[in-house]
């Protein structure tokens, strides 16, 4: 009986020890892969319709760089896996994207690529879902400068309108000096974003000289795909000077069907759009002269850096980065330095590294872009002003915009907006 | 709005001759578009929804052409004729099957195409906006006509399009063809049991609608964005002018497109923020006044 019990005993304990190992077998791999799973980070986008170059290039900007995280190891040795969905330029359909990509796909970040009407829209996903979210294509301010708005787990990797706006007033206002160009005129798209836009340019324009007079004001609707009149009345007005945030085929339109009234020789031209490669490489009689804020442009910041970065996306997509290219790019890597400081890829702690935190880039107007702990947005990115020449590298030459002179403007025009 | 500005322009003869000639080039390439849809209504009795599509295509010919041969004459007459094939296939093809059927039936198959065509842009030529840019020959500076601007180029898109203008009264009022054409929108049972096939008549009329629309395209190439879906907003404006000149009627819609040029750019001076809306008030004044349009009573 001892005996049948000691064997049985033995029986039992040499299946046990063999059933543990084999389990200790085939456990092991899995968890090792377990250490190694991908991190999905989702990204609804505008991939179709009339903007679809926005989604286009943000996907690229944003793939280029993940092609680099990864193969230096991932986010905290987790290799990014990329979710990218058409929103079709919709709110309420990149809510829905956004949310489905945490729900059912299993993201656990989100990289909003959408323009401003679906940035707020997924912006309100986030603060319900708690997902870390960065914002890579919406320029409005009140976005992050809004204290309303502010969540723990929302970050901007792009520029912004007021930014923008003080520079190129500061930049108009030095040329209108030197030229004595006191009677404006302006002439933007006819919804939010133009109207905004505008508004806030000639107040920081009379900020910075304030004898500047704008005399009359045109507003061609949206996709307009005739400017004739716009421009018999420009004619007619005899501007000094010209100011325009038409954007993408209506800018290229406008300055071809300006082109041959010989408008760009009769007034000084200040377009914010034009230096943009999508702009740029279309437009087949591009004039000289037009002053431009920088959307993305290979020659700034005048860095080796910048170059091959633009050499090295041409190269795999077979064109020039877009305004939306760098900002997207730019999530990538400050996600990477985070995961790296914060050594997980848990979207909160990267939040945590995140604010505050400098890194070093091509984009950076001193080499160096920094996430604003307070309203946890991008500062000290590459911003200015050029003119253009009809051929490649179409603007030369950029004169940078003043970031201490940002920063000071700013913040009063936060506390007049009650920001702060 | 800004009456006083609407004012000193009258007085000025640069203001007048600017907008004259920039109501003119709005309003003739609208005639263009506008004179095969409303071609096609006076014979075919359907309305013709893919018509923007036509300009569309027409423009994306011009600029592959222009590419190519580097030639504007061959790119004019290479995207009419291309876009005249295509209206053709698609009428023997696809139209002719829902002739005397359910406007709704024909409505279906319009849109439908409307999507197939700016999709098969968007294959061909890409999603992206594309620029033709201006011809070497038209590349000068504009002309001062009693102080007012007048674009070379502008001059002849208008001296053109009046010529085919001429040529199509021409060939609708004093041709046998076009005698043929009257007839069958007048009774085409009648001309078929005459013997003329009127299946043929029928997709020449689509070809010729379709020539028209081309040529508009390849004429608006060198100052537009080329984007797939730039036809609609054209069909909507070419609808408005063959509204207010009467369905059917080929002097309506010349006189419907001009109004309507004229209408944008003195507009444009004295109601800046209410140009749009002018346009539509005027169509409304028409119809309240006379429902069928000023020419109306016209066939073809």
């Amino acid at each position: 009986m001892a005996t049948h019990r000691r064997s049985g005993i033995n029986r039992r304990a040499v299946i046990k020890g063999a059933t543990a190992t084999a389990i200790g077998i085939m456990a092991a791999p899995m968890i090792s892969r377990a250490q190694a799973k991908p991190i999905k980070i989702g990204m609804p986008t505008i991939l179709s319709g009339r903007v679809a170059q926005l989604g286009t290039s943000s996907r690229n900007g944003v793939m280029l760089e993940v092609d680099k995280v990864n193969a230096a190891g991932g986010l905290a040795g987790r290799p990014i896996e990329m979710v990218i969905r058409d929103s079709k330029g919709q709110p309420q359909e990149a809510a829905r994207v956004a949310r489905e990509l945490v729900n059912s796909d299993g993201c656990e970040i989100l990289i909003d690529a959408e323009a401003s009407s679906g940035a707020f829209a997924v912006h309100e996903v986030a603060r319900d879902l708690k997902v870390l979210c960065l914002h890579t294509n919406s320029e409005t301010s009140s976005l992050t400068a809004d204290p309303k708005q502010r969540i723990a787990n929302a970050f901007r990797t792009c520029r912004q309108g007021i930014h923008d706006s003080i520079v190129g007033g500061a930049y108009a206002a030095k040329v209108a000096n030197a030229k004595k160009l006191a009677k404006w005129m302006t002439c933007s798209p006819d919804y939010a974003y133009g109207r905004d836009t505008t508004a806030q340019f000639v107040e920081y324009l009379k900020h910075f000289k304030s004898d500047v007079e704008v005399v009359s004001e045109a507003w061609p609707k949206l996709f307009q795909p005739d400017y004739t009149e716009v421009i018999t009345k420009i004619l007619q007005t005899k501007p000094q000077a010209l100011y325009s945030c038409l954007w993408g085929g209506d800018l290229t339109s406008f300055i071809e069907q300006g082109n041959i009234y010989a408008l760009f020789t009769q007034t000084e031209t200040f377009a914010v759009n034009m230096a943009d490669y999508t702009a740029l490489t279309v437009v087949k009689n591009l004039p000289k002269g037009i002053h431009s804020g920088n959307r993305y442009i290979k020659t700034f910041p005048t860095t080796p850096q910048n170059a091959s970065w633009a050499d090295a996306y041409r190269a795999k997509f077979n064109e020039y980065p877009t305004n939306w290219s760098w900002q997207n790019a730019t999530a990538i890597n400050f996600l990477a330095a985070a995961a790296k400081k914060a050594n997980t890829a848990d979207g909160a702690k990267i939040a945590e590294a995140l604010r505050g935190l400098t890194i070093d880039s091509p984009f950076g107007s001193n080499g160096k872009l920094t996430i604003r702990a307070e309203d946890q947005t991008l500062v000290g990115y590459a911003i200015g002003w050029g003119t253009t020449i009809p051929t490649e590298p179409y603007v030369p030459a950029v004169t940078a915009g003043d970031w201490k002179q940002i920063f000071e403007l700013e913040t009063a025009w936060k506390k007049k907006n009650g920001y702060l | 709005m800004d009456i006083a500005s609407l004012v000193s322009c009258f007085g000025s003869a640069a203001c007048v001759v600017t907008q004259v000639t920039s109501g003119l080039i709005i309003g003739m390439l609208l005639f263009l578009v506008a004179a095969g849809l409303t071609l096609i209504f006076g014979v075919l009795k359907v309305i013709n929804f893919t018509h923007g599509s036509f300009y569309m295509l027409g423009a994306y010919f011009a600029l592959t052409i222009f590419k190519l041969s580097d030639s504007y004459v061959l790119t004019l007459f290479g995207a009419a004729f291309g876009t005249a094939l295509v209206g053709l296939v698609f009428e023997r093809l696809f139209m002719s099957r829902v002739y005397g059927q359910n406007m709704l039936m024909q409505l279906l198959v319009c849109y439908g195409f409307i999507l197939i065509f700016d999709d098969v842009v968007k294959i061909v030529w890409g999603a992206e906006f594309r620029s033709m840019g201006m011809p070497a020959l038209f590349q000068v500076p504009p002309i001062f006509v009693a102080g007012g601007v007048v674009p070379p180029f502008y001059l002849f898109l208008v001296g053109v399009t009046v010529v085919i203008g001429g040529l199509l009264w021409l060939v609708i009022e004093r041709t046998r063809f076009g005698k043929i054409v009257r007839a069958v929108a007048h009774n085409p049972s009648m001309v078929s049991v005459l013997g003329i096939n009127t299946g043929i008549l029928y997709g020449m009329v689509f070809a010729l609608g379709g020539l028209l629309a081309g040529f508009a395209g390849a004429l608006a190439a060198p100052v537009r964005s080329l984007t797939p879906g730039m036809g609609f907003s054209i069909l909507i404006e070419s609808f408005i002018v063959t509204v207010i000149g009467g369905m059917g009627s080929i002097v309506g819609a010349f006189v419907g497109a001009l109004l309507i040029g004229l209408i944008r750019t003195f507009g444009s001076v004295g109601f800046p923020l209410f140009t749009e809306g002018l346009m539509y008030l005027f169509m409304v004044l028409v119809l309240i006044a006379k429902p069928t349009g000023l020419f109306g009573k016209e066939i073809a």
